[in-house]
């Protein structure tokens, strides 16, 4: 089998935020890779540092308080984190793309749509007014956004949440980026419009070849429209591998809670109650020597609280960080 | 289109009956004031006995009953006749309309030079909110605040009338300069124009760079300058186009609010610099009790503050598509 060198390969990520009661470490060795036309799902609870990964990627992390300690972020074969700021502009926008989680204030309200998905087409391909907005309308057309030329100059205020996230995606996508990265794309929005949503991703995605990193905690999304998933915990990658093995047979104990806690995937009689995992993401402040899931997992032993898991990389590249999978597979 | 005529007209509407409203209180308020206009009057043409009072009450109207003074007043004001001063002995609109240029120049430079500096210090400032910048311009924000308009003045007549003596500090033109070409009397008055235009000015440039800071500041966080900054553009196109149109709003409310306090500000640095202005006019009014002029000039500027606040109004439409057609 022949391996193709990945469209984006991270290493050793680490990220720092200085807060008022010390430094907290919010990333610590994160590390992937992301092929072209690929999706990989990053999944984990909120505060896990699903969003700082991405923002991290596109250099976009406020700098103080945030600081990235190291690692690699190659994209394209170049390390992006060497990239100096006029550097990293004509990267962001043009061949890596970003949408967020909240539609409803991604956009500026004092400009209409179209002048803001042409503005990157301008920036980044020096086109004409004229035809960066021709574009636009190009883009609104293919998110899905009926009569495109009128709505062009709506302002953001004027369209529906779902609306405005494919304005969002138009957007991102207006300069045919390599990667789309789509941070809770889904989140602010009803339940019917969050399945649109996804499957416009999906559909964008064989149409352009665009590689996207989806970041959810939707494990029904990631079902459906990942190839590989990273899943992170407390800043970290406890486990990773292609979408089938992660869901048929999960590693990690908390891997397997997060997929038990999902519903709709088992059906759970009425009255009964969901699944959860106790506990809560522990402190990023001050970090114990151990794994840091042990606090809250079921199969704790006395070595997961002194030292940290290992990452084991089994058939199909599936990894794991955790003890007991040490133990077995020892 | 026809919603917005409407709109336009019922603004109109009410901005007359404020017109009204605010003759009438003026009109009370200074009848109801100690002292005779008659006293003064016949003060200055060097005392007089009962029948010469008499006589000039009855020439300006004082000897009838207030009420139908006040009716006279109104039904006069609303055709332009606002009356003759009894000071200077002319139609009190031809002294206002004399006057009107000087303040509107001195009052509009202070305004549009305090927004454009105050503003363009306080985004620099919340580009780096902890840097020795941002620092000294809250501390000149504090001391400019803090200062009275009368006082910055004074000292700045004596800076610059005694110490470093380059800049004129009383009157709009030179008197050697009567005569000379349109370019150099406009020259001319912009440099008289620097000082009362600074010393009205300076307490709100120091008030626009706080809240343009401020403002900036909570714009600077918000999703969309994420999305902006995604987007591939440079600090400087942030900044100024996608964060600053947003922070205007602020802005604009309180230069609208205060033009009421400008032009009260402008009295007093006309009165220092003896600028030929409204204010002027409004304080010789005062002290020679020119009932006429004095009425004249408080409605002229109510007239101004009004026609200011319909600007605000304007702008907000214009800075803010989410307010338009409302």
């Amino acid at each position: 089998m022949t391996e193709y060198s990945p469209l984006l390969s991270v290493k050793g990520l680490g990220v720092e935020f200085r807060t008022r009661r010390g430094v907290a470490r919010v990333l610590d060795d994160v590390g992937f890779e992301l092929h072209r036309g690929q999706t990989l799902g990053v999944v984990g609870e909120s505060g896990c540092g699903k969003s700082v990964t991405a923002l991290a990627v596109m250099q976009l992390i406020s700098q103080p308080p945030g600081r990235i300690t190291g690692g690699e972020v190659r994209f394209d074969g170049r390390d992006l984190l060497q990239f100096s700021e006029s550097e990293m502009r004509r990267v962001r926008g043009n061949r890596i793309s970003m949408i967020f989680q909240e539609p409803m204030t991604s956009l500026n309200p004092a400009y209409t749509v179209g002048d803001q998905i042409a503005e990157a087409v301008r920036l980044h391909e020096g086109l004409s007014k004229a035809a960066s907005l021709a574009r636009a309308v190009e883009m609104l057309d293919a998110v899905g956004i009926p009569a495109a030329a009128q709505r062009l100059h709506e302002y953001p205020h004027q369209f529906s949440g779902g609306m405005r996230q494919r304005v969002m995606i138009a957007m991102a996508l207006a300069c045919k980026p390599d990667v789309l990265i789509a941070d809770e794309p889904t989140t602010a929005l009803d339940v019917t419009v969050q399945a649109q949503i996804f499957d416009l991703i999906a559909d964008m995605r064989e149409r352009t070849g665009t590689a996207v990193m989806l970041i959810t905690h939707d494990m029904g999304a990631i079902a459906e429209m990942a190839d590989r998933v990273v899943v992170m915990y407390a800043g970290r990658i406890v486990e990773a591998g292609a979408v089938r093995d992660i869901l048929s047979a999960p590693q990690h104990p908390y891997t397997r809670g997060l997929i038990a806690c999902a519903p709709g995937r088992r059906t759970v009689a009425p009255g009964q109650p969901l699944e959860e995992i106790p506990g809560t993401v522990p402190s990023l402040l001050e970090r114990d020597a151990g794994c840091l899931f042990a606090n809250r997992c079921a199969k704790v032993m006395p070595r997961c609280r002194a030292e940290l898991p290992p990452v084991t990389t089994q058939a199909g590249g599936h990894q794991v960080a955790c003890w007991l999978n040490q133990e077995t597979s020892a | 289109m026809t919603r917005n005529l409407w709109l336009v007209l019922r603004r109109l509407g009410l901005a007359f009956g404020l017109v009204l409203a605010v003759l009438a209180v003026n009109f009370t308020l200074i009848h109801s004031a100690p002292g005779d206009p008659a006293m003064v009057i016949a003060g200055e043409m060097g005392g007089a006995d009962e029948a010469a009072m008499a006589a000039i009450r009855k020439n300006y109207g004082l000897d009838k009953p207030l009420p139908e003074q006040f009716v006279t007043y109104i039904g006069r004001s609303l055709h332009g006749d606002l009356g003759t001063s009894y000071t200077y002995n002319r139609p009190v609109s031809e002294l206002i309309l004399d006057r009107l240029g000087p303040t509107i120049l001195l009052v509009l430079t202070a305004l549009l030079g305090a927004i454009c500096i105050g503003t363009l210090m306080g985004v620099l400032a919340s580009r780096r909110p902890d840097s020795l910048f941002s620092g000294v311009v809250t501390v000149f924000s504090l001391i400019g605040y803090a200062m009275p308009v009368f006082w910055t003045g004074i000292l700045l007549v004596i800076l610059f009338g005694k110490v470093w003596p380059i800049m004129p500090i009383a009157g709009m033109r030179d008197v050697r300069m009567m005569g000379a070409g349109t370019w150099a009397s406009m020259l001319d008055v912009l440099h008289h124009l620097v000082l009362p235009a600074v010393t009205l000015g300076l307490i709100y440039v120091a008030q626009y760079s706080r809240l343009a800071r401020a403002s900036m500041l909570e714009v600077l966080g918000s999703d969309y300058i994420r999305t902006a900054r995604a987007k591939g553009l440079g600090v400087w196109a942030v900044t100024f186009k996608h964060a600053l149109r947003n922070a205007m709003m602020p802005l604009v409310t309180i230069a609208g609010l205060q033009f009421g306090n400008l032009i009260s500000g402008a009295v007093l640095v006309e009165t220092v610099f003896s600028w030929p202005g409204l204010g002027t006019l409004a304080l010789d009014a005062i002290l020679g009790r020119d009932y006429p002029t004095l009425l004249g000039v408080l409605t002229f500027s109510a007239i101004l503050v009004i026609v200011a606040n319909l600007l605000t109004d304007v702008s907000y439409r214009w800075i803010d598509p989410r307010l338009r057609g409302r």
